[in-house]
Parts: structure tokens; C-alpha cells; sequence
């Protein structure tokens, strides 16, 4: 059982839908309590740092998701859920993240060749660094599916996979039980259902 | 590097792909649902539905189609027609929509697309735009590319992309149908005044006119195309594989 948390950023349809296609049951919730007694939490996200940041703390799901953590439980983020896990993200501003995994978050305007399009849009194949729970079924060079302005930087410690995009890029991180990817598992065809299986799984 | 996407288009009126398509082992084909599995079964990187029904019924039954694909394809699906409004949006990103596309609802109300890039990011907004040359000159044509807007096309792309269409897909009316190669010379002009994805549309006919799209412009980001898929004239694992043959990055 997969608990997500829904705190208004993003459309969960298709999170939802892949783990009804892989037999896995979730619950969808911003229920404290339910959240309290979760064995597995996922944090998913699309839209700005600074708005889902800030959902996260009015609601107190922060330190939820923090004890969550201590507790030893599997926390993943995914795409800006991701990115939340880092200490700070630098979109429009400078923002605090839930600071579980050092590191930033950075544009790619300005750190990517000029002619490159941004956002990084489409399937992009996946570099493996490290060997990670997540990617227990995922072999080097398998393409997923990225939409990102932003990317995690200063976490070359945690870094799992890496994409290329005019220059090496934070695809998926992990420390210790907590994990993220950039990129959205749900909408890589079956290479994204084999990373969501194997969060359910652990 | 990031792969050149290739994607097939579906025409859906109520609830059903309009134009059958007959493939081995396709029990029924015209069911959207169906269809769409075996695309992404079959390699797709993405599946744009295009909804041509006009009724109330039509639209009903067309987004429970669309819950129904999203529920079972895995991979990123993209919504156009009739959208006017971002009560619009909301409907069809509810259903399982990741990416909506807005064509003569654009073209009636502008701003649609400046609202729609800021409530719901603009990776989500799709300028989907008909144009033809008249004269010598790119115009924009509306109404399911019957009528002329007068609208210079370029000028028109610019600006909507500059108010947060976030990828635009170009279908050429002068090449689209003729399958005789996508419409490069549109192509161009479209790719050298947006940073943003084009996708192109209109004139694929065999293999060779992918490679020579992707080959030709580099800066075109995927080919989008319906009967060849549909009909079999084009099977997506054999694009694939030629295009990885000439060097093209794709996803197999």
C-alpha cells in the first residue's frame, strides 16, 4: 500500500491509474493521521516550488513527511515532489525546501547550451550511477519521460541516475529511505510502472 | 540525448476513431481505448486525441473515453478539440489529459492562452495551429482549416508561445493528405522564431519523410501523424528502428 499525499499541486489521475495497473493498492490523502500510521508515502508535484512549499508548511504536512523519515519509512517524490526533498530551490527567489537531502535546486537557463529548448520536454534515456531500489528492474540507457525547468545540483553524493541534456543532469536521487526522480514514472510506459512496483514493493 | 518523438493522432467523434483502422490482432478497431494501448504497445512516445464531435453527448462520451485510455496507456496523452475555455482545460486534465491543445479557441479568444499557461503551467498549453500559404504568405485558417483568418501564421505562433503556449504543433494544409513529405519550408520559418517544441504535421507518407524531417530540422522535436499509422502504411517499430539507422535519437 502506496499513501500519496495531496496537498492541491498536480493532477493525480495518472499516479493513481498506474498503481491500479500494477495491483497496487493507494491511498490518496492529507490526512494527518493517515499519513502518521503510512508505511510508504509518496510526494508527487507539478507547478512552483514556492506554492507547494509553502502548501506543504500551512498544512504542517512538513514535519508529517519529516517523521515520517526519521521513523526509517520509504519517502519518494516525484518531479517537483522531488524537488521539495532538497534543502533550498532557487525558482523565482530562493525558497526552503524539506531539506532530507542536501543539496539545490537550480534553472537550466544559463547552465545548458542557449539553443537548447527549455523546458527539457520528452523521453530521455537514463544514466545509472548508483544502484538504487527503484531501479532494481530498469536497465541502463532505458528512456523515461521528463518535464523540467529546474533540476537538482550539489547532491552528487545521492545522485542514482543522471539524463543529458547539454550537460549531465540529476534524474533521481536517493539517501538512505528517501528516494525522488525528475522525471514522472507514471507516463514512461513500462519502465515507469517497474519504479513505481518497486516503491510499492519495498 | 533527449529522443525526437513520434506521435499518432486520433480523431474521435462520439466515443469512436473515426476512420477504421484494421490491424492484425485489434479486436476492435475503432475503439479509442484499444487503439491507444496498442500505439503505446507498439512504441508511440505520445498519443494526441482529437475530439471532432459537436454535441453535448459527444463530449460526454468522449471524456469518458478519455478516462478509460488514461487509466490503462502510460504515456503522455494530449487533448484537442473544442477547446474555448479553461473550464475546458479543467475537464479534460481531469479525465487523464497531461497536455491540452487549443486551436480556434485560441484564435476567437486570445487570452485562453495566457490563462490557461497560468493556472496550469506552460508545459500543459499546446498552440495547435492550420496554415497555408496564400499569396506567398503563411495564414492562419480556422474552422478545421476552412476559413481563412487573414492572421499572419508566424506572427500568430510568436506571440502565443510569447503568452505561454509551451510546444506547437504545425499541420501545413498545402501538404496535409498529399503524403508527399512533411512541409519543411513551414517548418523552418516556425522553428527559427520559437524556443519551444514543434511538433510537425501534415504530408508524412512513408518512413523516409520522418528522416528527412529530422535530418532537415534538427530543431523539430516530433512528427505527428494519423491514416499511415492508422492504415498500417507506416508501423511505428520500423520508423523507429530507420531512424535510429540514420543516427536519429529515438526511443526503441
Amino acid at each position: 500500500m502506496v499513501t500519496i499525499v495531496d496537498y492541491g499541486v498536480g493532477n493525480l489521475f495518472s499516479l493513481r491509474s498506474s498503481f491500479a495497473a500494477i495491483g497496487e493498492e493507494v491511498v490518496v490523502t492529507a490526512d494527518h493521521a493517515v499519513l502518521q500510521k503510512a508505511d510508504k508515502i509518496l510526494l508527487p508535484g507539478v507547478g512552483a516550488f514556492a506554492d507547494a512549499a509553502e502548501k506543504l508548511r500551512i498544512s504542517g504536512l512538513d514535519r508529517v513527511l519529516k517523521s515520517h523519515v526519521d521513523a526509517g519509512k520509504p519517502l519518494m517524490g516525484i518531479c517537483l515532489g522531488m524537488q521539495m526533498l532538497f534543502e533550498k530551490s532557487y525558482e523565482y527567489g530562493c525558497h526552503e525546501g524539506l531539506g532530507l537531502i542536501p543539496g539545490s535546486v537550480v534553472p537550466m537557463a544559463g547552465s545548458i547550451p542557449e539553443d537548447l529548448k527549455i523546458p527539457h520536454i520528452g523521453w530521455n534515456a537514463l544514466h545509472l550511477k548508483k544502484s538504487s531500489d527503484l531501479f532494481e528492474n530498469v536497465q541502463e540507457g532505458q528512456c523515461v519521460y521528463f518535464v523540467h525547468s529546474y533540476y537538482a545540483d550539489q547532491c552528487d553524493e545521492y545522485v542514482t541516475a543522471t539524463v543529458e541534456y547539454g550537460k549531465e543532469l540529476t534524474a533521481a536521487v536517493a539517501r538512505e529511505n528517501v528516494m525522488g526522480c525528475q522525471f514522472h514514472p507514471e507516463k514512461s510506459g513500462t519502465v515507469g510502472l517497474a519504479i513505481l512496483k518497486a516503491f510499492a514493493q519495498m | 540525448m533527449i529522443t525526437k518523438r513520434i506521435i499518432p493522432c486520433l480523431d474521435v467523434k462520439n466515443g469512436r476513431v473515426v476512420k477504421g483502422v484494421n490491424f492484425a490482432g485489434l479486436q476492435d478497431v475503432s475503439s479509442p481505448v484499444e487503439l491507444a494501448k496498442f500505439y503505446s504497445d507498439n512504441g508511440a512516445d505520445e498519443l494526441v486525441f482529437y475530439d471532432i464531435t459537436a454535441s453535448a453527448e459527444g463530449r460526454a462520451l468522449f471524456t469518458d473515453i478519455l478516462r478509460e485510455t488514461a487509466s490503462s496507456v502510460f504515456i503522455p496523452l494530449t487533448v484537442g478539440g473544442g477547446i474555448n475555455t479553461v473550464e475546458d482545460f479543467d475537464r479534460v486534465l481531469k479525465c487523464g489529459a497531461d497536455k491540452v491543445s487549443v486551436n480556434s479557441g485560441a484564435i476567437r479568444n486570445p487570452e485562453l492562452v495566457s490563462k490557461a499557461a497560468k493556472l496550469y503551467g506552460d508545459q500543459c498549453v499546446v498552440l495547435s495551429v492550420d496554415v497555408k500559404r496564400v499569396e506567398g504568405v503563411f495564414r492562419v485558417f480556422s474552422k478545421g482549416g476552412r476559413e481563412n483568418t487573414g492572421m499572419e501564421a508566424i506572427s500568430w505562433i510568436r506571440r502565443c508561445v510569447e503568452n505561454g503556449a509551451g510546444e506547437v504543433v504545425v499541420n501545413s494544409i498545402d501538404t496535409d493528405g498529399v503524403k508527399g513529405g512533411f512541409d519543411l519550408e513551414m517548418l523552418e520559418a516556425v522553428c527559427n522564431v520559437v524556443n519551444v517544441p514543434v511538433i510537425a504535421s501534415g504530408g508524412a507518407g512513408k518512413i523516409q519523410d520522418f528522416i528527412s524531417l529530422f535530418k532537415t530540422l534538427p530543431k523539430v522535436d516530433a512528427g505527428l501523424a494519423a491514416s499511415i499509422f492508422h492504415f498500417g502504411e507506416v508501423q511505428i517499430p520500423d520508423l523507429k528502428k530507420a531512424m535510429a539507422a540514420a543516427n536519429i535519437h529515438t526511443r526503441i
